[in-house]
């Protein structure tokens, strides 16, 4: 499904503050895998995933999706395929328009943005549907500006609005961090349902080691732009937040922090 | 009663140019100074084909065109170049100044016995009615039908995305659309509607000026600002017509101003002022306004 192939990225090249993060990393995601990925700060993991999107180009090597090299195309483009959902609730809708309006955008992903009515009055019963299963009350909340809305309440229409249209891999980068434990819990709930729901293949990137060791078909720990624990199936199902907390910690120390 | 009459008709004129300052400027927040250049570009076009004999009807799509290709000028310094947004209006801007020139040198009048869109024999529906009230009534029909279309625009799909792109555009990058060519969009849009309202006070005023296009930014934004903050409390209020209204109260103002006595050479002064004015009342009464 997903495959990094000797990526390099090396942060400010050719100046005094030059930083080589990965060198020929490799990776492979499965389709259908949810893989969680820890790890302290500065140790890649959202760099991985900016890789992965195009936001922030490589050095070298090669990003696949599908057998399909992706590495050179614009970073809007790779999104026809890839979801993402970000930390930040208001990066995920828009907070001026309505959470109708910010539906119907949604649904346009994939699609040629014409002259046709904005609002597909047809659609809205679908719309509701999606957003009810939430659980939030925010179907009754069409015609409320989303900025309106509080961060848990966006985070959820965000997530609903990644997943409308069919994609293939989703991208969660640290998305319950700014919210409160319950209304994490929350999200974090919806979240796993949408990816069993819609046999997606995730990658997610998070603080929370309880998360990482909970959801997930796949556990990463990463470290220094390489990845220091890999466990998935089985051996992931016996694996604890102790023993994750314990290598982290170890981790932690040799680093100096 | 004249007078009022023949402002309000210009404030119906130039609030083409508002509309298209709103696109930019609230829509994109994009501060857009094109408009100085594209403005007179759409008047230099239109009194350069008139006088060349052209139907003065077929001047507005022409100017649409003109303004159009300004817009898309910096659009494309912008997004493709990657120039900042200030700097990328101000060089098409500066560039215009002189293919204005170029167009229709630093005046070009239009006789008396060429056929304005105000004089012209399709007008003849509306009876004998003084110039005046034909300028208004023509002006009038104009604005609405302008903001009518543009109304309309915005509820499509295309337009819900322009709104998107100026609202939050990394959600548009990661809905895969390329938010660079809705910019250049909205910049043409813009620009294609104040070099329309250059064409339309070319022709009513006759006369093509090199510095017509002087302030003309500071006029749309200050009637953006100052026709959203009056209407801010009426959310059933379109923020095209508050910005319709905008534009007549603002040339009403300084109408009212020259009445009382200010020379004309001090009008740009006025226009500055006033738009400190707006904007520092602006960010009283709202707080702490963002843009203000």
């Amino acid at each position: 499904m997903l495959e990094l192939k000797n990526v390099t990225k090396i942060y400010n090249p050719g100046t005094v503050t030059e930083m080589c993060l990965f060198d020929h990393f490799q990776l492979q995601v499965k389709e259908g895998e949810f893989v969680s990925i820890v790890g302290s700060n500065g140790s890649g993991k959202t760099s991985l995933l900016n890789i992965i999107c195009g936001s922030i180009p490589i050095e070298g090597g090669e990003v696949l999706i599908g057998g399909e090299n992706i590495a050179k195309m614009k970073e809007y483009q790779r999104y026809r395929r890839i979801g993402r959902v970000y930390q930040n609730p208001s990066m995920g809708t828009c907070p001026n328009l309505t959470m109708l309006e910010n539906m119907s955008l949604a649904d346009q992903k994939g699609s040629f943005c014409g002259l046709g009515r904005g609002i597909q009055k047809k659609r809205i019963d679908y719309y509701k549907e999606q957003l009810a299963l939430l659980g939030l009350g925010l179907e009754d909340k069409l015609h409320v500006k989303v900025g309106a809305l509080s961060g848990g309440q966006r985070q959820a229409a965000a997530l609903v609005m990644t997943t409308l249209t069919p994609i293939d891999f989703l991208i969660l980068d640290e998305h319950t961090a700014a919210l409160d434990p319950k209304t994490a819990e929350i999200i974090m709930e919806l979240t796993d349902r949408i990816i069993k729901e819609k046999h997606l293949t995730a990658m997610m990137v998070t603080h929370n080691l309880r998360y990482a060791v909970e959801y997930g078909s796949r556990l990463l720990m990463m470290d220094k732009g390489g990845v220091v624990l890999d466990q998935s199936g089985e051996e992931k199902t016996h694996t604890t937040v102790e023993d994750i907390l314990g290598l982290f910690t170890k981790i932690s120390i040799e680093c100096g922090n | 009663m004249e007078l009022l009459i023949s402002t309000m008709m210009q404030g119906f004129i130039y609030a083409l140019l508002s509309y298209g300052v709103y696109i930019t400027y609230k829509i994109l927040d994009f501060p857009d100074l094109t408009v100085d250049g594209s403005f007179p570009l759409g008047a230099a076009v239109t009194a350069y084909f008139m006088v060349n004999g052209m139907n003065p009807y077929l001047t507005l799509p022409l100017a649409l065109l003109a303004g159009a290709v300004a817009g898309l000028a910096t659009g494309l310094i912008h997004v493709k170049l990657g120039v900042r947004d200030l700097l990328a209006g101000i060089i098409t801007m500066t560039a215009l100044f002189s293919i204005n020139l170029q167009v229709a040198d630093s005046n070009l009048a239009i006789e008396r016995s060429i056929d304005t869109i105000f004089t012209a024999a399709p007008t003849a529906v509306l009876g004998d009615l003084s110039l005046t009230y034909k300028k208004f009534i023509i002006s009038l029909i104009l604005a609405l039908v302008c903001k009518l279309i543009l109304d309309w625009y915005l509820q499509t799909k295309s337009g819900l995305l322009l709104r998107a792109t100026g609202d939050n555009d990394t959600l548009v990058t990661s809905l895969a659309k390329n938010k660079g060519s809705v910019k250049i969009l909205g910049l043409v849009i813009a620009n294609a509607l104040a070099a329309l309202a250059g064409c339309i006070v070319c022709q009513e005023q006759r006369a093509f000026t090199s510095t017509m296009g002087t302030g003309q930014v500071v006029f749309g934004l200050a009637t953006v600002i100052i026709g959203t903050t009056l209407f801010r409390r009426l959310s059933f209020v379109k923020a095209t017509t508050a910005v319709f209204f905008g534009s007549i109260l603002y040339k009403i103002c300084i109408q009212l101003a020259i009445s009382m006595g200010l020379p004309a050479n001090l009008l740009k002064l006025a226009m500055a002022v006033l738009f400190l004015l707006v904007l520092a009342a602006g960010s009283w009464k709202g707080g702490a306004k963002k843009h203000a």
